[in-house]
C-alpha cells in the first residue's frame, strides 16, 4: 500500500510539473525559445491568489480566476515588450532576455512583497479518501483532475479549433503559415497568453501541496518542469504531459525509496539517461538532418 | 593584404591583433589597479571584488570557448567552478602542516582544482557531447544540478589517523585535533585565504594564452568548423566529437582553476554559492561580452560583476536596475537603428586609422 500511495503523491506533484511544463513547452514549439521566466510567472500567480483569498477575503475560486487573469496579462506583456523585438536576433540573446526577465520579476516580487515567505492559506481541505487503508488527499485529487481537464481542453483547442490549427502551422512552418495568410506574431502572443495562464493553475495547486509563498518560489519547479518538458520531448503536448507525470513520480520515489537529499540528482540522472537512450526526448519528433 | 612597415607583426597583422588587445588590457588594468592598491585609492569593498573578478573572468573566457567557439550551450559551468574549489579546498587543509608555504600550497591547489574538473569535464563530456542544441543545453544543467547535489551531500575531514569520508549522512568522527574540511550543506569552512590579486591576474593570462592557441591552431579551425557545419566538417575528416571534447575539457578546466582560486579567497564557503544562477550569470557575461570575442568577455565580466557594487547607493532598486540594464541591453544591440549607427561609428572610427 506504501508503493501506491507513493504513486499517487507523485502523479500529484506530477501533474503540476505538467501543467508548467506545457508552459514551456508550447512557447518553445511556436517560438523555439526556452522561456526562462516562466517559472517567475508562476511565482508572480502565486502572490496574486495569496493576496486575494488573505487580504481580499476572496473564495477560491474567483481567486484562482484573478490570478490566472493577472498571469495572462503578465505573460503578454512580457513577450511584447521583451521577447517580440528579438524575434529575428539569436536565440542567445532571447535566452539571455528571458534571464533579465526572470531577473526583474523576482527583484521586483522582492520589493513589493518583501523577501520574507508568506503562508498559503489552506483554500482545500485536508484529509481525503480513504479506502482499504490507502488514503489520497484531497489536494492531489484536485491536482490531478485538474490537470487532465487542461490537457484534454488543450488537446481539443490545439487539434480542433481554427487557432489551434494556426498555432500548429506557425510552429512547423513560420513562413508558409504567414502566406496562408496566419498572423504570427498574434499566435505567439496566444500561445504565451495560454501558458502563463496555465503558470497561474499551477502556482495555485503548487501552493496547495506546500502552502509557503516567497520571490523565489518559482525557480525550482520552473528548472523541473522545463526538465519535464524535455524529458518528454520538447513542442510536443502530450511529451509535456508524461515527462512532467514521470518526472514527478521519479521524484517521489527517489525521496522515499532512496534518500531524500540525493532525489534531485536521481531525477537529473534519469533525465539524462532518457535523453541519451532517445536524445529527442519520449515523444520527441526526430529531427532528420539535410546536407 | 597592405604591410606596414617599422611595426611588429602582432600590432598590424590582424591575426595576432585580437590576442595583443586582450593581453594589452589585462596588463594595463593590472598595472592601473596596483597603482590604485599602494596609493590606497581603492576602496576595500573594490579590494575584496578583486579575486572573485578574476575568477569570474577565468570561468567566462573558458565558457566562451564553449559557447562562442564550440558552439555548445553550456548551462552547468558553475559546476565545475564547484569541484575546482572543493578540490582545492580540501588539498589545501590537507597540505597545510606538509605545506607551510601558502603560495606553494596555492599552486598546487590550482592544478588539482583544475585538473579535478578537466576529468569531470571529460566524463560528463562523454554523454553531453553526444547530443545537440537544447538537448545538450539541458543536459548541462541537469549535471550541473547533480554535481551541486552529490557535494552537497559529502563529508570529509582529516586527522592524524588519515582522511575519512561519508556521504549523505555525516558519520565522520574525528580525533581530537582532526579537522573537518568538507561539510555537507554547510560546505568548507576555516579555509586559510591564500589566493591574491597577482595570482588572478596570472590565470587570466595563462588561460588567455591557452584559448588563444587553441583558437588559431589545427584543432581550434576544426572545432569552428564543426560549428559552422558539422556534416561539411565530418565530410573533410574532422571528427567532431574529439573536437568538440577537447574544448569542453579545456573549458571545464579553466572553470576548476578559476573555482579554485575563488574557494581559497574565502574562510567559509557553501556548495549552494555554485548553483544554476552562477552557471547563468556566466553565460550572460558571454554573451553580453560577444561570442567568442575574450576581450568583450573580460570587460562585460567586470562591468557586470561591479554594476550592483556601483548602485549599492540604490540600496533595493540596484537588483532590479541590474535587471533592467540586462534587458536594454539585449534590446539595443538587436536593434536594427542602433546597429546600423554602430556601424557607421565603427567605420568611421576604421577610416581614420587606416588613411
Amino acid at each position: 500500500m506504501d508503493f501506491l500511495s507513493y504513486l499517487i503523491n507523485g502523479l500529484g506533484l506530477g501533474s503540476v510539473y505538467a501543467i508548467i511544463a506545457l508552459g514551456y513547452t508550447m512557447v518553445y514549439g511556436i517560438a523555439k525559445m526556452l522561456n526562462f521566466a516562466h517559472g517567475d510567472v508562476i511565482m508572480i500567480g502565486a502572490y496574486v491568489a495569496f493576496f486575494s483569498i488573505s487580504d481580499l477575503g476572496l473564495p477560491l475560486i474567483p481567486a484562482v480566476l484573478l490570478s490566472v487573469a493577472v498571469c495572462t496579462l503578465l505573460g503578454v506583456l512580457i513577450e511584447r515588450l521583451a521577447y517580440k523585438p528579438l524575434r529575428s536576433a539569436s536565440a542567445l540573446s532571447v535566452l539571455i532576455t528571458a534571464i533579465g526577465v526572470s531577473y526583474f520579476l523576482q527583484n521586483a516580487a522582492q520589493l513589493l512583497w518583501s523577501s520574507s515567505t508568506k503562508v498559503f492559506p489552506g483554500v482545500i481541505p485536508s484529509g481525503g479518501i480513504t479506502w482499504n487503508g490507502l488514503t489520497v488527499s484531497w489536494v492531489t485529487m484536485i491536482t490531478i483532475s485538474v490537470c487532465l481537464v487542461v490537457m484534454t481542453v488543450l488537446i481539443l483547442f490545439i487539434n480542433y479549433t481554427k487557432t489551434g490549427r494556426a498555432m500548429r502551422a506557425c510552429s512547423e512552418d513560420k513562413g508558409a503559415a504567414t502566406l496562408m495568410g496566419i498572423s504570427v506574431n498574434r499566435m505567439i502572443s496566444i500561445t504565451f497568453a495560454i501558458g502563463s495562464g496555465l503558470a497561474a493553475f499551477a502556482s495555485v495547486l503548487l501552493c496547495a501541496t506546500y502552502p509557503s509563498v516567497n520571490p523565489t518560489l518559482g525557480a525550482m519547479p520552473g528548472i523541473k518542469a522545463f526538465t519535464a518538458a524535455v524529458f518528454g520531448g520538447i513542442g510536443s503536448i502530450p511529451g509535456a504531459f508524461l515527462g512532467g507525470l514521470l518526472l514527478g513520480v521519479i521524484e517521489i520515489l527517489a525521496r522515499a525509496y532512496i534518500s531524500t537529499q540525493l532525489s534531485d540528482a536521481i531525477v537529473f540522472a534519469v533525465l539524462i539517461l532518457i535523453l541519451l537512450i532517445k536524445p529527442t526526448g519520449l515523444l520527441g519528433k526526430k529531427l532528420r538532418e539535410k546536407v | 593584404m597592405k604591410k606596414k612597415i617599422g611595426l611588429p607583426a602582432f600590432l598590424t597583422d590582424r591575426k595576432y591583433r585580437s590576442r595583443t588587445t586582450s593581453f594589452a588590457f589585462v596588463i594595463f588594468g593590472w598595472v592601473i589597479l596596483e597603482i590604485m592598491m599602494n596609493t590606497g585609492s581603492l576602496s576595500s569593498l573594490f579590494t575584496s571584488l578583486l579575486v572573485p573578478v578574476c575568477c569570474y573572468i577565468v570561468a567566462a573566457i573558458g565558457l566562451n570557448l564553449n559557447v562562442g567557439i564550440s558552439g555548445e550551450l553550456n548551462l552547468g559551468q558553475a559546476c565545475f567552478m564547484s569541484v575546482g574549489a572543493f578540490t582545492a579546498v580540501c588539498l589545501s587543509g590537507s597540505l597545510a602542516q606538509t605545506i607551510p608555504s601558502p603560495v606553494i600550497r596555492l599552486i598546487l591547489s590550482l592544478f588539482a582544482g583544475a585538473f579535478v574538473a578537466a576529468v569531470f569535464g571529460a566524463l560528463i563530456g562523454i554523454p553531453v557531447l553526444k547530443l545537440e542544441g537544447d538537448y545538450l543545453a539541458i543536459v548541462t544543467l541537469a549535471f550541473g544540478q547533480i554535481v551541486k547535489s552529490l557535494i552537497t551531500n559529502t563529508f570529509f575531514g582529516i586527522d592524524d589517523a588519515g582522511f575519512h569520508f561519508s556521504f549523505v549522512e555525516n558519520k565522520v568522527e574525528l580525533m581530537p585535533g582532526g579537522k573537518m574540511l568538507l561539510n555537507g550543506p554547510m560546505g568548507a569552512t576555516g579555509t586559510e585565504r591564500i589566493s591574491n590579486f597577482t595570482t588572478g591576474i596570472i590565470l587570466i593570462l595563462i588561460s588567455l594564452l591557452v584559448v588563444f592557441h587553441l583558437i588559431y591552431s589545427r584543432s581550434g579551425r576544426a572545432i569552428m568548423a564543426a560549428r559552422d557545419n558539422r556534416i561539411a566538417a565530418e565530410s573533410v575528416g574532422i571528427g567532431i566529437f574529439r573536437t568538440k571534447m577537447l574544448s569542453f575539457v579545456i573549458s571545464s578546466c579553466l572553470a576548476g582553476a578559476a573555482g579554485a582560486l575563488y574557494g581559497l579567497n574565502y574562510s567559509t564557503l557553501v556548495p549552494a554559492k555554485f548553483d544554476f544562477n552562477t552557471s547563468i550569470l556566466l553565460l550572460v557575461y558571454v554573451v553580453l561580452g560577444g561570442l567568442g570575442n575574450m576581450t568583450g568577455t573580460i570587460i562585460a565580466t567586470v562591468v557586470l560583476v561591479l554594476l550592483p557594487e556601483l548602485l549599492r547607493s540604490m540600496q533595493d532598486y540596484r537588483m532590479l536596475i541590474y535587471a533592467i540594464v540586462l534587458i536594454l541591453i539585449m534590446l539595443l544591440t538587436n536593434n536594427e537603428t542602433v546597429r546600423t549607427a554602430l556601424q557607421r561609428i565603427r567605420r568611421k572610427v576604421r577610416g581614420k586609422t587606416n588613411g
